[in-house]
């Protein structure tokens, strides 16, 4: 049986105009991700991982190609749609966490519900399920002020999960945690792919993300360099040590 | 319809709150020029009130008392209207007030960037933006001119009360004095919303990907 596309991306180029110069930050990417799969885009900062990362996300349109969720073309969903495929379908989870700061760490988790339309007492014991999971427990009704760096991101892991998503898009999940919170970050979103079969695409700079992830891609200079599979993977890393 | 997304009124309702709790010293900062503007229209109005009262009351020396305190009446008046140069001063001071209320909910925005970013992020639609800040600012029109107008009300019953003399008390005016303070609510209130309609179209408008980009 051939697995599931999920996100299709092709011939996608993204310009900024910068006024007298226009930046070609994407120069035509075309890639097929999988369902269930872990995938980290690696790439050089400027290499445009994250801008590819916000065209997979719907939060940034690209000047030309198509990006397909789900076989849907995102650029011709309306602001009610694309609120949904945000809401329901998807997860962020950021470098600088992006909790909402007078929320606490529970309300944080239940929003996204609310926004999906679910029942305040639902949402509340999904929500305390979901930090138990990410570790949290007894901390729901802390600010984000109140919890370190680590357990931020855990909240934002949570809140990600919030909707069960089929995708959850990390934006380099351990640019602002040390190394040992940053991989059980790492560990944390790949324990829960798996078990949830969630496809998990994260854009990152952090080699720790390779030893778990099952696909790589490579990007440089707005280009796919290289598409590497797990297998190939361990022979490289290998060979660098 | 499957593809709903939702953010009931009593949730809003509890963010706006929350909001303004978290933020309170920011938004007491927001409200007092509301405070002082409603304050002084309430001041204006219920002088008058009383000057009012006391020409109805038919004592003979009202009229020498009124005079005396400023008042522009002469025998045969027996309507006490606010005069042109009074009129000026309160549209001013409301004029002044509303873009203080705009500047202040620019900022707020601004500082929000983020937050709003990831609301949308999460699923969150133009109009939720939209009414958590028009939310907010009913709250917060509403606090700001309840407590505008006790002031003014306030303040006028004890400036009157030197200036026009205690016969004032004989002739207390409650029904104009709350119609005054109820004028006074609803000017600040709608003030408070006029000043917000920019701010929060300006946040609601704003792509998701803007607001994470900004850095702070």
């Amino acid at each position: 049986m051939t697995e599931k596309t999920i996100v299709r991306v092709s011939g996608v180029t993204k310009n900024f105009d910068l006024g007298k110069i226009v930046v070609e930050v994407l120069k035509g990417i075309d890639l097929e991700i999988e369902e269930g799969k872990y995938l980290s885009i690696m790439g050089p900062s400027g290499s445009g991982k994250s801008t590819l990362f916000n065209m997979i996300g719907g939060l940034d349109k690209p000047t030309s190609g198509k990006v397909f969720i789900d076989e849907v073309d995102i650029a011709q969903l309306d602001a009610y749609e694309l609120a949904w495929l945000r809401c329901r379908k998807i997860g962020y989870i950021f470098q600088t966490f992006n909790l909402i700061p007078v929320m606490t760490a529970l309300e944080n988790v239940t929003l996204p519900m609310t926004f999906a339309g679910m029942s305040n007492d639902d949402a509340v014991t999904h929500g305390m399920t979901l930090l138990k999971q990410v570790g949290l427990e007894g901390r729901h009704s802390h600010k984000p002020t109140e919890l370190s760096g680590g357990q931020q991101q855990r909240v934002a892991v949570a809140r990600a999960l919030a909707n069960s998503p089929a995708i959850i898009l990390a934006d380099e999940p351990t640019g602002n945690l040390d190394l040992k919170t940053g991989e059980d970050i790492i560990d944390l979103l790949k324990e829960l792919s798996s078990e949830r079969k969630v496809t998990v695409i994260s854009a990152t700079h952090d080699y720790k993300m390779l030893n778990v992830s099952d696909q790589v891609i490579w990007i440089r200079d707005g280009k796919v360099e290289k598409i590497q599979e797990r297998s190939e993977l361990e022979i490289t890393t290998g060979g660098l040590e | 319809m499957k593809r709903l997304i939702a953010l009931p009124f009593r949730k809003s309702l509890e963010i706006a709150f929350q909001s303004i709790r978290v933020r309170f010293f920011r938004s007491l900062v927001t409200t007092t020029s509301l405070v002082l503007a409603v304050a002084f229209l309430c001041y204006m109005q219920a002088c008058n009130d009383f000057a009012q009262a006391l020409l109805n009351s038919g004592d003979i020396n009202s009229y020498q008392v009124l005079v005396k305190a400023g008042y522009d009446v002469s025998f045969g008046t027996d309507v006490i209207a606010s005069s042109a140069k009074q009129r000026w001063i309160v549209t001013l001071s409301l004029l002044v007030c509303i873009v203080g209320i705009i500047n202040a909910q620019l900022m707020s925005v601004t500082e929000r960037f983020r937050e709003i970013g990831t609301m949308k992020c999460l699923g969150a639609l133009d109009r939720f933006i939209v009414r958590l800040f028009v939310l907010e600012a009913l709250m917060q029109g509403l606090a700001g001119s309840l407590a505008g107008a006790l002031l003014g009300v306030l303040s006028a019953t004890i400036s009157s009360a030197f200036t026009l003399g205690i016969s004032i008390f004989s002739s207390f005016p409650w029904l104009a004095l709350v119609s005054s303070m109820l004028l006074s609510v609803i000017v600040g209130t709608s003030l408070s919303l006029i000043g917000v309609i920019y701010p929060a179209i300006l946040a609601a408008r704003m792509q998701p990907v803007e607001a994470m980009r900004l850095e702070h």
